[in-house]
């Protein structure tokens, strides 16, 4: 695939042979972008593409380390965030970066307050303009409300105003629709056609394809921080993008393996809790994969970390093997055979600051220790053998982990679990953030655990991968199990409209 | 009305009031204007210092070193007005002063990356000994200061003295400037979400740096005042009153890890702490209460911040969300 | 395929990094250098300087606080700090000082001092680790109101006259000049080293210190270790408090004041990080020896006290800043 030549006139914004590297990383390598006024640019790409390091230097956060950006033909640098904004370019984040303990009207202005006599900012303005601005995006709103009294939904509105109170050129938006709900996603589409009429170049980085193909004009692919392709979406299918994006055709990425199901091992009925979920039941088989399907905020994660023992339900009984199972710390869920790999990796998984060898060895402690003291040779040997296992890559097992890629910090993640030798491993999103190697490594290695007799349950948002590796689907919506599907029912239709609670077409 | 009730100021105000119509029951004399007016401007230098320290600790940080700070501008004062310099020449002077020994504090959080309260712990004895090595641990007493030196702050302008003039006009800036400027609403922005912070371009270091910069400034000048009114000056004066500033802003409602609180809280804060430092003799307890009481009223505050302020779980459930 | 280019792809050595070229590399060897220098320039500066008796003599600048320093560090460590120990000195000399009121012997007051001690830890232990209060807060807060309960019962006295039985603590010999504070200081040395560098508990330590949700997810109990923490360093201040006001024999409201800065300076100057994850005991050590001879060399040159805190000052700021920028303008 090569880059069709640009039908449009000269580009708003263009990035050429932009690259960017940290410590161990290559995040960027010679890529380029053009966005161009009144068109909707969708940048794809897997997670670990290069996608938030191009945001990141299109607004100023990051310096590349060579390349040129240029706005209306003229080279230019966006050396902080002010300058990136003083040229037009503005972006509504992934993690909507704004301040709770501040109002809406402050959040819009922040940093460029309409100010009144003696300099001093104007309340009243600043509100009036808020409340205008609120309205041209159909936002019914109170600027004077504190961001904490919102919802998430309605964080993303004054976002999207934020980025219109600048009287911005460029508009990138990152992942607008992950938070939000099937209503608010077609006012987003509404409101972003209104930004197109107003001639707004908009970068719209997304994972989900029928929002690609709704909205976009032009797309451009990046692999693994380096371009893979740019052009126009009329001249593209589905599948073309897919493996520009993969690299490789979609029915590949999946291990085969035998699904040798055994006896129950979990069995989790009625599992409730005051405002996260409801009457969650399940069981889990030996040598099973089962799946957990649906939307951000479906409540899955919520549900794995009380099975682990972070937050306890209210109502409801586990049962492992025969036996009723209490799990009220991690500590005993661990004890009980049930090991959890977080989907937030930096932050409940990875010890950064502490050396491989440590990390894996954390939970098993107990086992290489005789009346609490270290055994050295025995802790060593532990963390050697099951990160071999994993095929981890790196210089030594005393390297600090945060030095290591996401790839392979999350096999030193599932290399601490197996450690443990646990009966019922939960992975939450196991992929997310990861290289293609990596992810695959992680995939096979799912394979092999479940084909040795290990019950796993995978909590995935990513619809191939769920289809790819279960041998059973639960999808969750609001907190409820949704629907469970088998066999020929595991289809992406079924998946999502049961996730988004639309009813089965006729 | 629910979120008035809630709202933590005035929470705080109706302690204060219900501290002050107990004491009243016994000691009616307490609530007589002239002595609630001394009881404030007892208060003043506190107040001054937790309006300055409130604005460290909104930007995630905090100033160990301000009654040193304290300490020495006042006894570069005191020697000043030993030397015969003009008063409004030794104001300004204490007030550089202190601005500039915020900037070394400021410096090294913004520039070394040094974590705030090391900083402050190893400046808070530096300055403190430059006291000393510029003395050699004299005092200067109150017969060694001139007249005018220690007047201003007692002196009378429509029946307050001048010292509770100062506090009430650095209320009135503060406000001004933490509610209507952009340097600010930063200072919030930086302690609430510093990430979010850059994002937006502020400089979450330089705006740390103005803060300790704004701390010491308001230091200065309460060193002036506090010596003058006392009439004396030595290495040892404000002694750990760093500890009640620190105090006044828990108590206020300042949330130590930042982005939260308001001025009205600060002095809210330091006049709790005023009034019962006032109303021990009153009762008839003795002063060596007052230490233990501020312990034991910084242990309640923080408590009762991390009740109301703990993070709630995502509410997913539809029927759980009218409840919440 | 998938290019993955920017990864080595080569097996792991079946060891880990030399010992050796660790211990080359690291703060204590810097921290060695340092004191070797230290002593040294005390060594021409003052004749008095070497002598057993007088070097022994040196030992008591340091013995107490690093007793504290110890288990400061390992609270340090996990992400936390204890700004009340010396308050808690000034607590249990207090409550020694009622029981020897009281008429008890030496080692009813012992357990005073030392229970007193692990009661204030608890109360600690109990705001962060039940409460998850920030620790900081909290022990600005006990540092006043321990001081202040201290405060209440002395006024402007002081207890004096401690039998003749617990002066031994403080001022007694085991063997030659081998004093008893100098021998204890060395059994905690290498009982905090095990502890910290060869148990279970020291691993969960460091690692609540650099990621606490991530040792929460590993099953490790953070609460239970974090009050373990506060417990331990309320103990030792209540170990030292016997030796200080053993040494001493006396209790004065001042006792011990801005001890907490000392102890918090040598945690630092022995390379534990401020923020927490990372630190070893035989730094803080180092840190001790080198703080005790600067003391006494300063001592025997009738340098004033405050000028010495000036100087710890100093230390405290620039142990951090001058790594820093180094690092900084060698790039």
């Amino acid at each position: 695939m090569t880059v069709a030549p640009a039908p449009a006139p000269q580009p708003v914004l263009r990035l050429s042979g932009i690259s960017k590297s940290f410590p161990g990383v290559r995040a960027l390598s010679d890529v380029q972008l053009e966005l161009f006024a009144g068109q909707v640019t969708a940048l794809i790409g897997e997670n670990g593409a290069g996608k938030s390091t191009i945001v990141k230097v299109l607004t100023g956060i990051y310096q590349p380390d060579a390349g040129v950006i240029e706005v209306d033909g003229k080279a230019v640098q966006f050396a902080t965030a002010d300058a990136a904004a003083k040229a037009g370019v503005t972006a509504i984040h992934q993690e909507t970066v704004l301040f709770d303990e501040l109002t809406v009207a402050e959040n819009i202005f922040i940093g460029h307050a309409p100010r009144g006599r003696f300099g001093l900012i104007d309340w009243a303005e600043m509100e009036a303009q808020s409340r205008a601005l609120l309205t041209r995006i159909g936002a019914d709103l109170d600027p004077r409300l504190t961001l904490r009294e919102l919802g998430i939904a309605s964080k993303h509105l004054v976002a999207i105003a934020r980025a219109l109170s600048i009287d911005a050129r460029v508009v990138i938006m990152d992942e607008p629709t992950a938070a939000l709900s099937h209503k608010e996603i077609h006012e987003l589409y509404e409101l972003v056609e209104r930004l197109k009429a107003e001639g707004k170049a908009i970068l719209f980085i997304s994972h989900k394809f029928d929002e690609v193909f709704r909205i976009a004009d032009r797309y451009t692919v990046f692999r693994d921080g380096a371009f893979i392709g740019a052009g126009a979406m009329s001249d593209v299918t589905e599948g073309q993008l897919v493996q520009m994006m993969v690299g490789r055709s979609v029915d590949q990425i999946f291990p085969k393996r035998a699904h040798n199901i055994g006896a129950p091992v979990l069995t989790v009925s009625g599992y409730s809790h005051p405002t996260e979920f409801e009457d969650i039941g399940f069981t889990l088989h030996q040598g099973e994969i089962l799946g957990f399907y649906g939307l951000v905020g479906a409540g899955r994660s919520e549900v794995m970390q009380s099975l682990f023992g972070i937050t306890r339900p209210s109502k409801g009984a586990c049962r492992i093997g025969d036996s009723v199972a209490v799990i009220r710390s991690t500590a005993e869920a661990i004890g009980q055979g049930i090991v959890y790999v977080p989907e937030d990796r930096g932050r409940q998984g990875a010890v950064k600051g502490l050396p491989i060898f440590q990390n894996v060895t954390l939970p098993s402690l107990g086992r290489i220790s005789r009346g609490g003291f270290l055994r050295m040779a025995e802790e060593f040997a532990l963390a050697r053998d099951y990160t071999r296992r994993l095929d981890l890559r790196a210089a030594s097992l005393d390297q600090d982990v945060g030095l290591l890629s996401g790839g392979n910090q999350q096999k030193v993640v599932i290399a601490k679990w197996l450690a443990t030798k646990p009966r019922v491993i939960i992975l939450d999103e196991p992929t997310k953030g990861i290289d293609i190697g990596s992810k695959a490594a992680v995939h096979e290695f799912m394979a092999e655990l479940a084909g040795e007799g290990l019950a796993v349950i995978m909590v995935s948002s990513e619809i191939p991968e769920i289809l790819g590796m279960s041998d059973r689907v639960i999808v969750m919506r609001e907190g409820r199990i949704a629907a469970e599907l088998t066999g020929s029912a595991m289809t992406p239709e079924r998946l999502v409209r049961a996730a988004a609670g639309i009813a089965e077409a006729a | 009305m629910t979120k008035i009730l809630k709202s933590r100021e005035i929470l705080l105000a109706l302690a204060i009031l219900a501290l002050i119509a107990l004491i009243s029951t016994r000691f009616p004399g307490f609530v007589a204007p002239a002595n609630l007016a001394n009881v404030f401007n007892d208060t003043s230098p506190l107040i001054i210092l937790a309006i300055g320290q409130m604005v460290v600790i909104l930007t995630k940080c905090i100033d160990l070193s301000v009654a040193a700070t304290l300490a020495l501008c006042g006894m570069v004062a005191a020697m000043l007005n030993g030397m015969g310099v003009p008063l409004p020449v030794i104001l300004l002077a204490a007030v550089v002063l202190g601005a500039g020994l915020g900037a070394v504090n400021g410096w090294l959080v913004w520039k070394v990356d040094i974590p705030p309260i090391v900083v402050t712990l190893g400046t808070m004895t530096i300055y403190r000994g430059i006291i000393f090595l510029m003395t050699d641990g004299k005092w200067i007493n109150a017969h060694q200061m001139s007249a005018g030196f220690k007047d201003l702050p007692r002196a009378f302008v429509l029946g307050l003295p001048v010292m509770s003039w100062i506090a009430i006009a650095v209320i009135i800036a503060a406000a001004l400037l933490l509610n209507r400027t952009a340097l600010g609403r930063s200072f919030y922005a930086v302690g609430g979400n510093p990430h979010a912070a850059v994002y937006t371009g502020i400089n979450v270091g330089r705006t740390q740096f103005v803060a300790f910069v704004f701390s010491g400034a308001l230091a200065g000048l309460t060193g002036y005042l506090w010596v003058a009114r006392y009439a004396v000056a030595y290495v040892d004066i404000a002694g750990g009153f760093e500890l009640d500033v620190v105090a006044a802003c828990v108590i206020g409602g300042i949330a130590i890890a930042g982005g939260a609180g308001t001025i009205a809280g600060a002095v809210l804060g330091a006049l709790f702490l005023g009034v019962i430092k006032n109303a021990l003799p009153v009762v008839g307890i003795s002063p060596f209460w007052q230490l233990a009481i501020s312990g034991s009223a910084i242990i309640l505050a923080v408590a009762f911040n991390a009740r109301q302020g703990r993070a709630k779980g995502r509410i997913i459930l539809k029927s759980a969300e009218h409840r919440a | 395929m998938s290019d993955s280019t920017h990864h080595t792809a080569r097996l792991i050595p079946d060891r880990l990094t030399s010992p050796l070229a660790r211990a080359l590399r690291s703060w204590e060897a810097l921290l060695i250098v340092v004191a070797v220098a230290v002593f040294a320039i005390n060594s021409f500066a003052s004749p008095y300087f070497l002598n057993a008796w007088n070097l022994s003599d040196a030992t008591f600048n340091f013995t107490e606080k690093a007793m504290i320093a110890f288990a400061m560090a390992m609270l340090i460590i996990a992400g936390e700090i204890d700004l009340s120990v010396a308050s808690i000195i000034a607590l249990a000399s207090t409550a020694m000082g009622i029981a020897m009121t009281a008429g008890f012997d030496t080692p009813m007051l012992v357990a005073v001092g030392i229970g007193t001690g692990v009661l204030c830890g608890a109360l600690n232990g109990f705001f962060v680790a039940r409460l998850g209060l920030p620790s900081i807060v909290v022990t600005i807060g006990t540092m006043s109101l321990f001081r202040g309960i201290s405060t209440i019962v002395l006024g402007d006295e002081a207890f004096t006259g401690y039998p003749k039985s617990f002066a031994w603590f403080g001022q007694g010999y085991v063997w030659w000049v081998f004093s008893f504070e100098l021998v204890l200081f060395a059994v905690l040395a290498v009982g905090f080293y095990v502890l910290l560098h060869r148990t279970n508990f020291g691993r969960s330590v460091y690692a609540i210190g650099n990621n606490p949700t991530a040792a929460l997810f590993s099953g490790i109990r953070v609460g239970r270790v974090r009050f373990i923490l506060f417990l331990m360093t309320g103990l030792m201040s209540g170990i030292a408090a016997v030796c200080l006001t053993s040494r001493l024999g006396s209790t004065r409201p001042s006792i011990a004041t801005g001890m907490e800065l000392e102890v918090v300076t040598m945690v630092v100057l022995g390379g534990v990080n401020i923020l927490g994850g990372s630190g070893t005991i035989p730094g803080v050590v180092l840190a001790a020896i080198i703080m005790g001879l600067v003391t006494f060399g300063f001592g025997l040159l009738n340098v004033p006290g405050i000028v010495m805190s000036i100087f710890l000052g100093l230390l405290l700021i620039s142990v951090i800043a001058v790594p820093r920028l180094i690092r900084r303008w060698g790039k």
